[in-house]
């Protein structure tokens, strides 16, 4: 029953993202701005702009991950649709989850994109696919339910759309250093060994999962 | 049988308390119409009875259940439209009731039925609900209602936004919820036209219950 509800929520979302069509119109093109614009700063200065592209890719993904939770975040919010939600009985924890996993999805579709941007604007090469596809997957389930979770937490603040980035990015600061060493080593940028790294974050994501499914109800009431 | 019970209760927004010491007793099979004036503490009162907002002190049971501890259990069981809508704008009418309808565990074979009830089926139905007008998106919202067949209907302001005709579909959504045995508290400014519906009028002031008057219909 849980699951069905975590599945009704998530294809409600993405069902909303695909009419809106927000992440493509919106998102993405912010996205690979951000890429080249980090391009056209480090491009002179060629070495380090090889030494930066996994932190480059990373702060970019920070930037959109403010973008698409603040729309996760507006769904609900507008017209009190949340209302709906809590009327309907749905358990919190699946709300939470469902929001998280369209974020997720919705991110991991930029982030596809952002990797070919790099490969394209910052003439990277990848050596572990394996690690970059799951410096990724896990990362990016670390993003949305951290996000997912504040953006329920700042729902009732009339400023929520200054106030998300100063609380998000702060505590993304794990994800944003886990993220790019694990990348660094994807692209054998840096010597580092990129799947301890990836311990750091799947810790990051499991605990902001557990931590958002428990208090999730409780900022559903009373946001 | 007591569909809603309050006793001394409190409910406050932010700090300010806008039900004050509510006491009501509604039995199953009424139609009570909550009027008073602007800011009385009417919407708070049926938004209280939807297990929307907590109890901050006293005492309440709606249809059965504590509104202290079982909150969620109410919710499930009462059908509420607000002054907001809650839909989704990019989702279509039909997807927006079916969603309803599948997170409610009601049976999705009752949104059509709604939809043409409301008059929202024929030419609405695969249009997104942004696209429509207040009076549109206020049926949409009574149709949202409908497919969940409540024991309890709390409407505000049922007939705000709608047309002529569409008052007269809420007045007889009203008559036959009560005909059904459902109870259904509504607040409205049109006292005339309510009253004819109405079994019982409460008027709410400053927070409080400070009129209650029987078989006013």
């Amino acid at each position: 029953m849980m699951l069905a509800d975590v599945l009704l929520v998530a294809a409600k979302d993405l069902r909303i993202e695909w009419r809106s069509r927000v992440t493509v119109s919106q998102v993405l093109p912010f996205a690979l701005l951000v890429l080249v614009l980090f391009g056209f700063a480090l491009d002179a200065n060629r070495p380090v702009l090889d030494a930066a592209t996994g932190g480059l890719f990373w702060v970019a993904v920070m930037f959109v991950s403010i973008v698409a939770v603040q729309r996760s975040t507006s769904i609900e919010t507008t017209d009190g649709a949340r209302r709906a939600l809590l009327l309907a009985g749905v358990e919190p924890a699946a709300v939470f989850l469902g929001k998280a996993a369209a974020v997720a999805l919705q991110l991991l579709a930029v982030e596809v994109v952002m990797v070919g941007g790099v490969i394209v604007l910052y003439d990277a090469s990848i050596e572990s696919i394996g690690l970059l596809v799951a410096t990724c997957l896990v990362a990016t389930v670390g993003i949305a339910a951290a996000g997912t979770l504040l953006g329920a937490l700042v729902a009732g603040v009339r400023a929520r759309e200054t106030v998300l980035p100063i609380l998000l990015l702060p505590v993304l600061a794990p994800v944003l250093i886990g993220a790019t060493r694990a990348f660094d080593d994807a692209l054998g940028t840096v010597a580092v060994d990129g799947w301890a790294w990836l311990g750091l974050l799947a810790g990051f994501g499991a605990i902001n999962i557990v931590l958002g499914a428990l208090a999730y109800g409780v900022l559903l009431e009373e946001t | 049988m007591s569909i809603v019970r309050l006793h001394a209760a409190v409910a406050l927004i932010g700090r300010f308390p806008a039900l004050a010491g509510v006491d009501l007793q509604v039995s199953s099979g009424e139609v009570v119409l909550v009027q008073g004036p602007n800011g009385a503490g009417k919407s708070t009162l049926l938004r209280l009875c939807a297990g929307l907002m907590r109890l901050e002190s006293g005492s309440g049971e709606i249809l059965g259940h504590d509104l202290m501890t079982e909150r969620p259990a109410i919710r499930r069981q009462v059908g509420l439209l607000g002054h907001d809508t809650a839909l989704y704008d990019d989702l279509s009418v039909r997807e927006n009731l079916e969603f309803w309808a599948r997170a409610s565990r009601v049976d999705v074979g009752a949104v059509d039925p709604a939809m043409e009830r409301l008059g929202v089926a024929e030419r609405l139905h695969d249009i997104s609900v942004g696209q429509l007008s207040a009076g549109q998106r206020r049926r949409v919202a009574l149709a949202g209602v409908v497919v969940r067949r409540p024991q309890l209907w709390l409407l505000d302001e049922p007939h705000a936004g709608l047309d002529p005709s569409g008052r007269d579909l809420v007045d007889r959504l009203v008559i036959d919820a009560a005909a059904a045995g459902a109870t259904v508290l509504l607040s409205s400014h049109e006292v005339d036209r309510t009253l004819d519906l109405a079994t019982r009028r409460i008027t709410v002031a400053g927070g409080t219950i400070t009129g209650d008057v029987d078989d006013v219909g």
